[in-house]
């Protein structure tokens, strides 16, 4: 079949879909969706459509990016615009079948917002919600609207359109379409994608290797994730563009095993590619031969680096090489290797189908197009969103993620895991770009954004990512295995209560020195979040030093007694006594108020999370600051 | 029992004969099918693919996903990721901990629960996580990780 063909089969298909009598119901399956119960959901409607008798067509979509409203159900009648539901539950089933499916009802009331054409009255269009208005998508552009397990759904958008358009230029032409559009990775580091390929190309041996990097390890971030999850064709065509523009006959996706969805979906995705012609040999009559291949990581962060990434596609341990020589140069077993990430590669295919001045119309002057972000921690609208670059950290926590939950106060931004750095409130009107952000201490990163508000204690925050650098580090280099544990060990002092102000001085030369030594930027970056907080949280550390308190009342060592039951507050309501796992509290239902035995309580804090009038209160610093008020 | 484990191993382990670069994927297999990682199934492999002990044993204690002792009937994975950890990850494990007695990486002595601590699931917009075998828990607290063990207990 030729690619015309292809694609008139595929439309056919999607427009018989869309024009069909049938009503059809999407459900977010993704794993978000699943963790939230979607697939209970999908049980759910199965059953009670064939007990009504009612021939729907059920598809099964990614995430469109609202996890915090899971599992999400779109209904579409013909006729009618397709309706959002959230928050479903195989409860609310049969009712939204019997009220909307059935009796034309489309219930307002469960209903988050309409998509397409039309209005319905009592529900926002989804589009005009602020969580997704500012919204620009281009990598998620079909999450949550196809089937990811139907390459024709992707066809039908305009998919493999790029790949089409590629095979027809020369390879430079494609590099300098690339470089042209701006694009740099989004894999962290932000190195232009146009400008790597071209290194690539030009190294001399013919034996060249191209590989996606899908480790995503930075904790916090599911970009890569759901992008895999919820159209795995966008990434794979972006692949097979960039083996035609380098070279390349291999190709490799390295995964981790951690998300099991993604691999499923890459093997149905890489399947299907081959039976269209778009692997294999002599790639829809181009003569480009090309084939894909996933390996699966196996849990360990450094691999992610792309030195390291490569020793363990040679099934070795994953530690990573002093550069250069670069990938480029000499990577997979020595020969030039293009390596990118996989968000990368789903901006390769868009910009192959469309155009290079397209895509560099959005942005700013040196980061140009789109970037996705995971927004997760303290914030309302968790979930996976993209805006064109530029906009403001104000701008995504508070109109996008809907500011923060419980109405406390936002204290931090982490952004870029633990290589990045932490924000205070002062900066919410910073840009996002690559250079705005380095120039703060914190940088891009893949797009983790973790917001953190007044129960967070920054020090702890830091204590979190030093731990994390120092299991993860691989041990080769000494800065990196010997330095991070040593600071890790002063944060540890000062979240005791031991601390000293040369504590911090030792902090900060420690810092420079493991930042300024380290063989790969894991080593090199890991003072990141420790020099952030210093930065803009210097009064929490010396709070811990010289008020021996933490002000967020986190830290353990400085919370030697941290429950209490106000006696004003507690309505003798029993609640706490039946969560307390150890006895400690006691007290007659009806008889306010109840107490806490401190030499049962372990801190637990199962009490206060039952608590409905906030009468448990957590008590911070050390026992002899608040003396005989215990 | 013994001898029925040995020509399993051999047959998993065959296909990968002289090609030291699948070391991670035999690997993977072979604890896929017996839970973990035996010392004979390590020199079985060292033997077959052509590479020293030294490095198959490396690359297994290089790797979180690996395990050289048996786990227990159930295995709870609990993520203590960025996002996890700002909304509570700490005591829900500190909750496991004592409901089950063991630190992570632990299986219990009955042999009914392993306990494993892991950085990130990539579900964190439904944070704090718990992924018992293969079901995802979302929005994990102190009680409801009692809850979810106690659906286990006498299973
Ligand atoms: C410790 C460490 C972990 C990394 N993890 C990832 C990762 O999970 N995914 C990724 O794409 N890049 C990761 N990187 C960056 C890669 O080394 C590399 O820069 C990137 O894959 C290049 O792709 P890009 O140019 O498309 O961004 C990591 C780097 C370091 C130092
Ligand atoms: S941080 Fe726990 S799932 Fe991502």
């Amino acid at each position: 079949m030729t690619f015309a063909q292809i694609k008139e089969k595929a439309r056919a298909e999607w427009e018989a879909l869309e024009r069909g009598e049938r009503p059809r119901i999407l459900i977010g399956t993704a794993t978000c969706g699943r963790s939230a119960g979607a697939l209970d959901v999908l049980e759910a409607f199965k059953t009670e459509l064939a007990k009504r008798g009612i021939d729907a067509v059920i598809m099964q979509v990614g995430c469109i990016g609202l996890c915090y409203a899971e599992p999400l159900v779109d209904i579409i009648k013909k006729g009618q615009p397709r309706i959002c539901y959230h928050h479903v539950t195989p409860e609310l089933v049969s009712e939204l079948i019997d009220s909307y499916l059935i009796k034309g009802n489309p219930r307002p009331d469960l209903a988050l917002g309409t998509i397409g054409d039309g209005d319905v009255e009592g529900i926002p269009r989804l589009f005009d919600l602020p969580t997704l208005k500012p919204q620009v998508r281009f990598v998620l552009r079909n999450c949550g609207h196809i089937d990811p397990e139907n390459i024709n759904h992707y066809i039908a958008n305009n998919g493999y359109a790029g790949l089409a358009k590629a095979l027809k230029m020369r390879p430079e032409e494609v590099i300098e379409e690339i470089k042209k559009s701006g694009l740099r990775g989004r894999g962290g580091a932000g190195f232009p994608t146009g400008l790597k390929w071209e290194f690539c190309r030009k190294s001399p041996e013919k034996e060249k290797y191209l590989i996606c990097n899908a480790d995503e390890g930075d904790p916090g971030a599911f970009m890569d994730r759901s992008v895999l999850e919820g159209d795995p064709h966008a990434v794979l065509e972006g692949m097979v563009i960039a083996a035609h523009a380098i070279g390349a006959r291999q190709g490799y996706v390295y995964c981790r095993a951690e998300y099991p969805l993604a691999l499923e979906r890459l093997r149905t995705a890489l399947q299907q590619m081959r039976e269209y012609g778009f692997l294999g040999e002599n790639i829809l009559g181009s003569g480009l031969d090309f084939d894909i291949e996933i390996k699966e990581g196996a849990g360990a962060f450094v691999c992610g680096e792309e030195t390291a990434l490569m020793a363990s596609l040679e099934g070795r341990r994953g530690m990573p090489c002093p550069r250069p020589p670069f990938p480029a140069q000499s990577g997979l077993w020595g020969k030039p290797t293009n390596i990118n990430n996989v968000e990368t590669f789903a901006n390769v295919s868009i910009i192959m189908a469309k155009s290079s001045d397209w895509y560099a119309s959005y942005g700013t002057g040196k980061s140009k197009g789109t970037k996705t972000f995971a927004l997760a921690g303290k914030v309302k609208h968790t979930g996976l969103i993209e805006i064109s670059m530029g906009i403001t950290l104000r701008e995504l926590i508070f109109d996008i993620g809907g500011g923060v939950p419980n109405e406390r106060r936002l204290k931090a931004i982490q952004i870029g895991g633990p290589s990045g750095g932490c924000l205070p409130e002062e900066l919410l009107d910073v840009p996002i770009d690559y250079e705005s952000l380095r120039e703060h201490g914190a940088i891009m990163g893949s797009g983790g954004v973790i917001v953190l508000d007044d129960t967070a204690c920054m020090v702890d925050v830091a204590k979190y990512f030093l731990d994390f650098t120092a299991e993860e580090s691989c041990g080769k280099c000494v800065p990196c295995r010997i330095g991070i544990p040593k600071m890790l060990q002063i944060l540890e002092h000062i979240t005791s209560g031991e601390g000293t102000e040369e504590d911090l001085v030792r902090l900060r030369e420690l810092a420079e020195l493991v930042s300024s030594t380290s063989l790969c930027a894991l080593g090199q970056t890991a003072p990141n979040p420790v020099r952030s907080t210093l930065r803009y949280f210097k009064g929490e550390y010396l709070a811990h030093i010289y008020h021996k308190t933490c002000p967020a009342g986190v830290c353990p060592g400085l919370v030697q007694h941290k429950i209490k039951i106000d006696p004003e507050l507690c309505q003798a309501c029993d609640l706490c006594r039946k969560a307390c796992p150890t006895g400690a509290i006691q007290g007659i239902p009806g008889k306010p108020p109840y107490s806490i035995d401190d030499s049962l309580c372990i801190r637990c804090e199962a009490c206060l999370e039952v608590c409905p009038f906030d009468a448990i209160q957590k008590l911070t610093g050390k026992a002899s600051n608040y003396g005989d008020d215990t | 029992m013994v001898e029925k484990r040995t020509s399993q191993l051999a047959e998993l382990i065959e296909p990968y004969a002289g090609r030291p670069q699948e070391l991670i994927q035999v690997l993977r297999e072979i604890q896929e099918e017996l839970g973990y990682l035996p010392k004979e199934a390590q020199e079985e492999v060292a033997q077959t693919l052509g590479v020293p002990l030294s490095r198959v044993y490396g690359v297994i204690t290089f790797y979180h996903f690996f395990r050289t002792s048996p786990v227990g009937q159930h295995t709870i994975r609990l993520c203590l990721g960025t996002a996890c950890y700002v909304r509570g990850a700490a005591q829900v494990l500190q909750t496991l901990q004592e409901e089950l007695g063991i630190n992570p990486g632990e299986t219990t002595v009955d042999y009914k629960f392993s306990l494993e601590r892991v950085a990130c699931f990539g579900c964190c917009a439904l944070s704090p996580v718990m992924v018992v075998d293969n079901t995802v828990h979302s929005r994990v607290t102190p009680a409801k990780a009692r809850e979810i063990l106690s659906t286990y207990q006498g299973s």
